[in-house]
């Protein structure tokens, strides 16, 4: 909502600066959005053209005569003020027409004159150029001055002639005090809908600063024939449409509106076209009542068509019929809402009802009568018929936020009266008003406790009184509490909270006192899960990974490319969460994947990053079996890739590439870290990951997610592009954290010596790393303190089929020191059990 | 034969003087002190003397062999801090050539920002509640005071899913209900973070998916004072001490009365910059009095409870402590960007 200070001044007395009126408004919950000054100081924007008191004044155009070098020019005899008239050459087109007619001055022409050396910007150039008026010759004629354009001053881009004043004026008088204005734009935020209008704030600036608001007269002289039994209206819909008031005025001419209401339009964003159409607009932008002017001699020849010469024009309201459709003024066909109220005749629709007028009962250049009508209707059902018909419209706006039934009486008047005084119209005698329910207004009790209560402020009956009736309010002591009745013009009052608030806010919310909470504690939770969460994050930041966020939004198509082209079946089958109404193609179904995330990061990065690892901890989504909302499940997603060591100098920079033992490694650190201690890892097979180079994570039996290396495919898939293979893992979180144990044991610390024995034992080529291990460890026994594989052969040595496994045992024991002949036995059993139990042998 | 001892001394001492390095000193000391030394050749001739002699002889032995030692241990000593400081010149290396690199890991800063809003808010009592991302149209909306249709839906361009009644949540502030449907009638302090949703093309300035942190305090003695005062020493731990907050009326439907919550811009410090729009203010929460149609869905009634609710964004508060003018870097996870926190 643009708001010009010398529009609203008409309404309240302000005294301050457009800044500290911002900041007032600000506080008070009227967002002010920006300033803007027009020729007067103010504002932080070094640029903007502020207009010079001395020399640029109002000069009145006395004489204009013919150049005698230059056909198209004239010269201009000007009085600003000075001792002497000045004469300045000009091209101006719109000067032409008074050439030769001597003496101008019966005819009031002012015009914004501009003196040598004065601030300008260049109405030549292209948007706003300052420069500096200098005094030249043109075509002989020493020129010191100049008359302006709206351009040079900045008030538009119009530079087809100089800019003429409508209204008495003092030659010589400051153009600032006469021109000179600031524009405050404020945020209609939903709950003060009452201030879409110069009014609506005059009325928060008035209670604000202690004055009473100055209202524009609603009274009408009206001195046509009555206009009973003219008009009829009927609605089916009184919960849709309240109340619909109806006026006729005849005899309108559609001439310009006078020139101070087209710059108080333009001031406040909108354009001018006619004064019928601009009273409209100003009436709105006034007082907040959107109106709609209709043109009364087309109504009329229909009602002849459907209630004879003598029967009235009848409106009804209604909702539209089976296919009904609608040609609005802007020409557009629309098909309608079932839910979109229409203003109606008997032969037909005539507009859309608080949104936007119809095509065929438009004033048009011939009206002269017209039927004005200022209604009030349901702002729940103009939202939602406006945001269907995807049409946005001022009167839209206001209606869809609410506007009181209280106003559409006085808009119909406020409209009629100015269509009478600048329109040259004669207002026909009475209103016809259609208002079938008009509701009660309950009072309602505010205790001085209550404002203490919520609002924290220490108050008397007397001061909350005087707060609510500044802003109109009507309200009643009773001592023990207050009863309050709201003003008619608002709809957001719906209890002792509203009127708490409008308490604050007139208190001051930079005045409120500001405590320490003194309830009482409620029972202290630990969120264990989140804290579980954060210590794995801090884990793997630990080891070198990067955490990453990613979108949550995909596609089902990204995440196909977690399988080699030609596998069929995605990795979960139950739908995805998929939005009705994606703002991208690229975001429209929610996640089953965040490897799918991490690897598409991994790509992203893998254009100027040679070694990545990263992780990420979010949710996935699936459709759950039971109920409409999905399951949201936890999962980790972790990708290596790279260089195993950073660049350094000396080694000339060459490092081995991470491989599957990397990542395996940041889970096992992970587990331990953790101390979860089922875990075990199996080969397995997964079309995701390289054939050979898989491995399933198990907890117990359970299955704890995939790791491996990313197949070939799909990493070529997701365009990985730093060369190095790709290893990745996506594991069940929600299993991972359940596993955590709430607390664990330590082991003593033993300054018994450790004896170190190494063995090397030769198995079939199929048996795994981890049973051997799960041998040596069970032999082992509480003495058996680690396990180190240290060599992986297989070769002729041990022969075909066969490999060996070579290992660093340590054997210690927490309570005496251990003799060769102890671990001698210890050794022996581990060798016997792996002999029986896997054919193993000692490598000689 | 004394003289002969007195001599080889004089000549020992000389050798020794002349050794250049340890290994020179070795050789000396096997040739002279060693067991088939001059010093014991010569000892092994003492059956040549006269008995009566012999003892003077042999103390004279024990007197040389003893200064040769002494004078070999200094020459040693001399010798070996020589060579030391030898080897510690020639090893001297450029200290200005790069280090040997780490891998460095690191939390994404909107966790880092997070982390950050829980510590202040849990040092006042507060604890995470976390609920769910896909949410029901009457939890992100019916039981916070907005009705289908009611122009408060304007301030929330929301994602719909293909099951009616099933949308993205817009704001974590459905958990507020969920919340109190759980700890009815104990009283409560909560935060509430999580990703939330909204319908806006992604640019610099919006983003389709953002973290929230709701927070709510319900009880029998909870006012705007209580808000203001709480908010007040959040802002002051987050931004500084010293930094000035200014509370200004405003509206949610869900809080009655609602106020917004400014910080003194901590780019220009209140003088005005593109970033406070040259208000000297930035927009940090909004927050406000639960309002009794919330109150009464959590199943607390309003005559008797109340409470204060308020949210924030961290990767908003991250952009003005980072001086991040672009809010797509936060998803975008470029680690050219992620590695500066
Ligand atoms: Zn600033």
């Amino acid at each position: 909502m643009l708001v010009p200070i010398s529009w609203l001044k008409d309404y309240v007395d302000i005294s301050m600066s457009p800044a500290e009126l911002a900041d007032i408004l600000t506080i008070a919950g009227l967002e002010v959005e920006g300033v803007d000054y027009i020729g007067i100081p103010g504002g932080r924007d070094k640029n903007r053209l502020v207009w010079d008191r001395d020399k640029l004044v109002v000069g009145q155009i006395l004489k204009v005569e013919q150049h005698p070098n230059a056909d198209r020019l004239v010269l201009a005899t000007v009085e600003y003020g000075g001792d002497e008239t000045e004469v300045t050459v000009t091209g101006a087109p719109n000067l032409f027409q008074y050439l030769s007619q001597g003496d101008l001055s019966h005819l009031k022409l002012y015009s914004p004159f501009a003196m040598e050396g004065v601030e300008l910007y260049d109405g030549h150039k292209e948007g706003q150029v300052k420069m500096v008026l200098k005094g030249r010759p043109l075509r002989g004629i020493h020129n010191r001055c100049m008359l302006c354009s709206e351009k040079e001053l900045g008030l538009s881009d119009d530079h087809e002639g100089i800019m003429i004043l409508t209204g008495d004026y003092t030659p010589g008088t400051p153009l600032q005090d006469v021109l000179g204005d600031a524009v405050i734009s404020i945020d209609i935020i939903p709950n003060i809908a009452r201030c879409a209008s110069i009014v609506g704030v005059a009325r928060e600036v008035a209670a604000l600063t202690g004055q009473k608001v100055r209202y524009p007269s609603y009274d009408v002289v009206m001195e046509g024939p009555p206009v009973a039994g003219k008009v009829q209206i009927s609605t089916d819909h009184p919960d849709l449409n309240p109340r619909f008031t109806a006026m006729i005025i005849s005899g309108v001419s559609q001439k310009p509106s006078p020139g101070w209401m087209q710059r108080r339009l333009k001031l406040a964003g909108q354009r001018p076209i006619n004064v019928v159409v601009d009273i409209s607009n100003y009436v709105m932008l006034e007082m907040g009542e959107p109106n709609h002017t209709f043109d009364y001699d087309f109504l009329r020849r229909r009602a002849d068509q459907y209630n004879g010469p003598d029967g009235p024009v009848h409106i009804i309201t209604r909702l539209p019929n089976e296919g009904e459709t609608v040609t609005t003024l802007d020409g557009v066909k629309r098909e309608l809402p079932e839910t979109t109220i229409l203003v109606t005749d008997p032969a037909g629709a005539l507009s859309l009802g608080g949104i936007m007028g119809g095509e065929e009962s438009e004033i048009s250049a011939a009206t002269t009568n017209v039927l004005l009508e200022a209604a009030a209707w349901n702002f729940i059902n103009i939202r939602r018929s406006a945001t269907l018909l995807k049409l946005n419209s001022e009167a839209g706006f206001r209606f869809s936020r609410g506007v009181h039934p209280s106003q559409a009486i006085l808009g119909a008047k406020r409209a009629a009266e100015l269509l009478r005084q600048l329109a040259g119209g004669t207002v026909w005698q009475g209103v016809i008003d259609y208002y079938p329910n008009q509701p009660e207004v309950a009072p309602m009790r505010l205790t001085a406790v209550e404002v203490k209560r919520l609002g924290g402020i220490d108050l008397t009956n007397t001061q909350i009184k005087e707060m609510l009736e500044a802003l109109e309010f009507t309200v009643e002591d009773q001592g023990d509490a207050l009863l309050v009745t709201s003003p008619d013009f608002r709809l957001d009052i719906t209890g002792t909270h509203d009127l708490v608030e409008e308490v604050c806010r007139m208190y001051g919310y930079d005045r409120l006192p500001s405590i320490e909470m003194g309830d009482t504690l409620p029972p202290q939770r630990s969120n264990t899960r989140l804290e579980q969460e954060e210590r794995v994050k801090d884990i793997l930041v630990k080891q070198g990974l990067q955490e990453i966020i990613s979108y949550r939004l995909t596609t089902p198509e990204r995440e196909a490319k977690l399988l080699p082209p030609g596998i069929g079946a995605p990795p979960d089958d139950r739908p995805y969460v998929t939005l009705a109404n994606p703002i991208t193609v690229d975001r429209v179904t929610m996640r089953h994947s965040v490897l799918a995330s991490v690897l598409e990061t991994t790509a992203a990065n893998s254009r100027f990053k040679s070694h990545i690892a990263l992780f990420e901890i979010g949710l996935i989504y699936l459709a759950s079996e039971e109920g409409v909302l999905p399951d949201e499940l936890g999962r980790l997603a972790l990708v290596l890739t790279g260089p195993q060591q950073k660049f350094f100098w000396q080694s000339g920079g060459d490092s081995a590439a991470l491989d599957f033992f990397d990542l395996k490694g940041v889970v096992e650190g992970l587990i331990g870290a953790l101390h979860i201690d089922n875990f075990s890892v199996e080969a397995a097979a997964h079309p995701t990951f390289r054939p050979g180079r898989t491995a399933r994570l198990l907890l117990g039996e359970k299955q704890l997610g995939l790791m491996g290396e990313i197949h070939p495919l799909v990493v070529e898939a997701f365009d990985v592009r730093n060369g190095y293979p790709v290893l990745g893992l996506e594991l069940d979180l929600e299993l991972l954290l359940a596993a955590i144990p709430p607390w664990h044991h330590i082991e003593p610390v033993t300054n018994y010596p450790a004896i170190l024995e190494d063995v090397a034992l030769v198995v079939d080529r199929l048996t795994t790393a981890a049973q051997v291990e799960e041998q040596i460890r069970l032999a082992g026994g509480y003495l058996l303190k680690a396990v180190e594989l240290f060599d992986v052969y297989e070769g002729q040595q041990v022969g075909a089929g066969k490999k060996s496994l070579a290992y660093h045992l340590t054997f210690q024991s927490p309570n005496k020191t251990l003799t060769d002949k102890d671990v001698k036995k210890q050794r022996q059993r581990i060798v016997q059990q792996l002999e029986r139990n896997l054919g193993a042998r000692l490598r000689d | 034969m004394l003289a002969q001892l007195d001599e080889l001394y004089a000549q020992s001492l000389d050798s020794l003087a002349t050794a250049v390095n340890t290994a020179v000193l070795d050789t000396w000391y096997k040739d002279t002190l060693g067991r088939k030394g001059s010093i014991y050749l010569l000892t092994r001739q003492v059956g040549q003397l006269p008995a009566a002699e012999r003892p003077a002889f042999g103390q004279r032995v024990n007197a040389v062999k003893q200064e040769l030692e002494t004078a070999y241990e200094a020459r040693l000593a001399e010798l070996k801090a020589a060579e030391l400081q030898a080897e510690i010149t020639a090893s001297a290396i450029d200290v200005t050539l790069p280090g040997r690199k780490q891998w460095r890991g690191g939390l994404h800063v909107a966790t880092q920002t997070l982390r950050e809003i829980y510590r202040i808010w849990g040092d006042m009592g507060f604890q995470v509640y976390r609920s769910r991302d896909v949410e029901t149209d009457e939890y992100n909306f019916e039981l916070l005071n907005i009705p289908p249709h009611h122009p408060a839906r304007d301030m929330w361009d929301t994602f719909h899913t293909t099951t009616p009644g099933v949308i993205l949540r817009t704001h974590t502030s459905p958990g507020q209900v969920h919340a109190m449907h759980e700890y009815y009638p104990e009283p409560i302090r909560v935060i509430l973070p999580g990703m939330c949703y909204r319908y806006e093309q992604i640019t610099a300035r919006s983003e389709l998916q953002f973290h929230q942190v709701e927070g709510l305090a319900v009880g029998k003695n909870i006012s705007m004072a209580d808000l203001k005062g709480t908010l007040t020493d959040f802002a002051r731990r987050m931004f500084g001490a010293e930094r000035q907050v200014r509370f200004r009326a405003n509206y949610f439907p869900f809080t009655e009365p609602s106020a917004e919550m400014d910080v003194e811009c901590i780019i220009c410090g209140g003088d005005g910059c593109n970033v406070c729009k040259y208000t000297g203010w930035v927009e940090i929460l909004g927050c406000g009095m639960v309002h009794p149609t919330v109150l009464r869905n959590g199943g607390y009634d309003p005559a008797v409870y109340s409470g204060f609710a308020f949210g924030m964004g961290p990767e908003r508060i991250a952009m003005l402590k980072y001086r991040i003018d672009d809010i797509r870097y936060f998803w975008g996870n470029d680690l050219r960007f992620l590695e500066q926190f």
